[in-house]
């Protein structure tokens, strides 16, 4: 137990610093001092406005990540966050901004409309691959490109959304304020109120998976189909909920920009979400934590990436980085793996080995 | 080992082939349903020498990566970093055009191609990770260094962070004598006859020499696989690897291999977009082909040949698309008929489900032609990708993917 909380840290941190090495191998390539780029970027990212601007990414980065976390508890790989969060984000836009409603029903409404557009949206993956056998790389692949282009198409001015006079931006209309979500001041700042929401998502995550007969129904399930169908559970029943219950997650992706800032669905929310969600949650080993923890780097780098091009340098490099640490760390985890798996083997091995021995003494005493 | 290989290459499954004369009854078949629809509906670009032209330049990209994929998921591994590798291919292709000339372009897109596919070889096969995660961490590896290497080389060169300077394209083909008669057949107006000539016209006018050797690679390929010992060794680590190291295959290296080509073609792809379909590099440029080559070996029940026609169906809606939206409209009333003359023959063959499923499919096309006058630009875009999930939908008993297809693979280590 205690070397694996040892192997789970040192695994990211190694994925960390080689993706490091690699960097600053690259600015020294283009005779830049490393330390002083890393000490210009966390002069910059810790800065109290990039702090501010930091957590409200780091908000829509942790619930994809719990999204893409869930699904690998089930040996789901859910490529599908991008579709789920982009349709979920504009339909709730798009019915927020219908009508007025008292304050907390409006705002409960659009989450609802969020998590269940993306459940649904989830699900189509989840039954292709139960009644079909479709892997859900391949559907969500497909149904991310479709999701983007309804949303475009349903965008238009003709369609549900609308153009302000004397600007290219499509946006839908602006929700009223009873449907908004008031923002914290943090650091002179303002936070998403919708954070406190996250760090609910994060617990029920925890809860939902350690405490209960669904969490462990889908923990069994994800370790062994065949054992735990024998074990009575429905296991493609548990695929199927599993890949809805993950994209009514990643549906919420969008909702702090979306109930804090902006109030209405624009061309300009970002997209990448499917990606980022699976780093995060394969950085953090779909620790609620761990999440936690690695969408705050992951949205300090975003950030701090812009004091680069002051510096001369690029800040696709921040791309590079954080696609070397995808890597790095399944490698890392892949390696721990076979060393576990080694000593094991020599356990059990030695174990044996002392069964026989003693079998052999207990035998010839016997005698 | 080679006599057991030798004697299950020589007892060939004998396989139900198209004849031509029924393939040749069919284009026919075709052709005079568009030339009617063609008459009535006066969308004349659905025949002219542009659109097959047009249709060709949109299809190569998509056939390349479909190949690509193709390649790699025989021999069991999923490519879904394609997109990434076409990434490199078309600011590699630029860059070394830049310098020293397509052809150029072309060669050192082939080998980063191959070099990126090696890289996903080595990090899926060789360490085991995920073949999703390892795909997907191409993908925005070769979007940042693209990136990254434009600022470093193309800003000082007269490009830009995310456009390369312009590019020389290579040569033409217009075949003499044959283009120009079929051009001026095109312009007498005879029902089918024109249609027919103003097709073939596309692909014997102005017809880049990269698209040439490009599609040759679709019969090489389908020759590698199926007719020499590396291509059935390479299909049995994709359906058998543990009987295949058991034969004596070595199955990593064999996928390495495969995964090289893979990168290759999809690189090649991307280079075609930066070298012809537009002479110059521009970011963003593969928008999505690489997953849609990803879509097409499906479309194409993992066949070359198949990944071929899936990439003309396709490049031809993307034809369609930029060119003259209106057309899009009128190919939709070529669908239905057709589809009402594939209802008749099920019916005479007795397919009666065949042809109640097509029956209301085609019912629904014609509803949408009478009430939509034009089909938005955003369907069409992701057309691919709903054809591909209905094929997954409704064909999913008839398609024969390779049995261990992303199923990870663990060689047994030396000394045990």
């Amino acid at each position: 137990m205690k070397s694996r909380i040892f192997w789970g840290i040192v695994a990211p941190v190694a994925a960390i610093v080689t993706s490091l090495l690699l960097i600053s191998g690259i600015l020294l390539l283009k005779h830049t001092s490393p330390v002083d780029i890393l000490k210009a970027m966390i002069d910059y990212g810790f800065s109290p406005r990039n702090i501010v601007a930091e957590l409200n990414i780091a908000s829509g980065y942790y619930i994809a990540g719990v999204a893409a976390a869930i699904g690998f508890k089930m040996m789901l790989f859910n490529i599908g966050i991008d579709g789920q969060y982009r349709l979920a984000v504009f339909f709730a836009a798009v019915v927020g901004g219908l009508f007025t409603l008292p304050p907390v029903l409006h705002v409960t409404l659009i989450i609802l409309v969020g998590a269940i557009v993306g459940g649904l949206w989830g699900s189509i993956a989840g039954y292709l691959k139960v009644k079909r056998g479709i892997s859900e790389v391949i559907s969500n692949i497909m149904l991310n490109a479709i999701a983007a282009g309804l949303v475009a198409y349903l965008l238009q001015p003709t369609r549900l959304g609308e153009q302000a006079e004397g600007s290219n931006n499509l946006n839908t209309p602006i929700i009223a304020p009873s449907g908004q979500l008031p923002t914290i001041p943090f650091l002179g700042g303002q936070i998403h109120g919708f954070i406190i929401f996250t760090v609910f998502i994060g617990l029920a995550y925890w809860v939902l998976l350690n405490k209960s007969t669904f969490g462990f129904n889908l923990r069994a399930t994800g370790l062994s189909f065949k054992a735990a169908r024998a074990g009575g559970v429905n296991a493609p029943k548990m695929i199927f909920v599993t890949m809805a219950l993950s994209g009514a997650i990643a549906g919420l992706t969008g909702m702090g920009t979306l109930l804090s800032e902006t109030h209405s669905y624009s061309i300009s929310f970002p997209s990448g979400y499917a990606l980022t969600g699976l780093a995060l949650a394969l950085l953090g080993r779909n620790h609620p934590v761990g999440i936690a923890f690695a969408a705050y780097f992951w949205a300090f780098l975003d950030r701090s990436a812009g004091v680069l091009d002051l510096n001369g340098v690029p800040k696709e490099i921040i791309t590079i980085m954080q696609g070397t640490i995808v890597l790095s760390i399944v490698v890392a985890y892949e390696i721990v793996k076979r060393i576990n798996k080694q000593q094991e083997q020599k356990l059990v091995g030695s174990a044996s080995a002392t069964l026989k021995v003693s079998a052999t003494t207990e035998g010839e005493a016997s005698a | 080992m080679s006599a057991l290989l030798n004697n299950v290459m020589k007892n060939k499954v004998v396989r139900k082939f198209a004849s031509p004369w029924r393939l040749a009854l069919l284009v026919a078949l075709v052709l005079i349903v568009i030339s009617v629809v063609r008459r009535i509906t006066g969308a004349n670009d659905l025949t002219s020498a542009g659109l097959s032209s047009a249709t060709l330049r949109f299809t190569i990209p998509l056939l390349m990566a479909g190949l690509g994929g193709l390649w790699a998921e025989r021999a069991g591994v999923i490519n879904i970093g394609l997109e990434g590798m076409m990434i490199a291919g078309t600011w590699i292709g630029a860059w070394f055009a830049f310098l020293h000339g397509p052809w150029i372009g072309f060669l050192a897109a082939a080998i980063g191609g191959a070099l990126v596919g090696l890289f996903h070889g080595i990090l899926v096969v060789k360490i085991g990770i995920d073949q999703a995660v390892s795909g997907l961490a191409i993908n925005l590896l070769a979007l940042g260094a693209a990136r990254y290497l434009s600022g470093v080389l193309f800003i000082p060169n007269g490009g830009d962070i995310s456009v390369s300077p312009m590019v020389q394209q290579p040569g033409y083909l217009t075949v003499p004598g044959i283009s120009s008669w079929l051009l001026s057949i095109n312009g007498k107006n005879i029902i089918i006859l024109s249609d027919a000539a103003g097709v073939l016209a596309g692909f014997v006018t102005e017809i880049s020499w990269a698209t040439i050797f490009l599609l040759i690679t679709v019969p090489l390929s389908t020759w590698i696989l199926w007719r020499t010992r590396f291509g059935l060794r390479l299909r049995f680590c994709g359906e058998n690897p543990i009987a295949a190291e058991s034969l004596g295959v070595k199955v990593y290296r064999t996928r390495y291999m495969a995964l090289a080509i893979s990168g290759m073609f999809a690189s090649l792809g991307g280079a075609y977009l930066s070298l012809v379909a537009s002479q110059v590099y521009r970011e963003g440029q593969t928008a999505g082909r690489g997953f849609i080559g990803l879509a097409t070996v499906i479309f194409g029940n993992w066949r070359p040949s198949g990944v071929l026609a899936g990439s003309v169906l396709f490049g031809l809606t993307d034809a369609l698309r930029v060119r003259q939206p209106t057309s899009i409209h009128a190919a939709l009333l070529v669908i239905v008929i057709l589809g009402a003359l594939f209802v008749i023959w099920s019916i005479t063959r007795g397919r009666m489900k065949t042809a109640s499923i097509t029956a209301a499919a085609a019912l629904f096309i014609g509803f949408i032609y009478i009430k939509v006058p034009i089909i938005p630009n955003e369907f069409v875009t992701f057309f691919p990708n709903l054809a591909t999930i209905l094929v997954l939908v409704l064909l999913a008993q008839k398609l024969k993917p390779p049995a261990m297809l992303a199923v990870p693979y663990r060689e047994r280590e030396e000394g045990h």
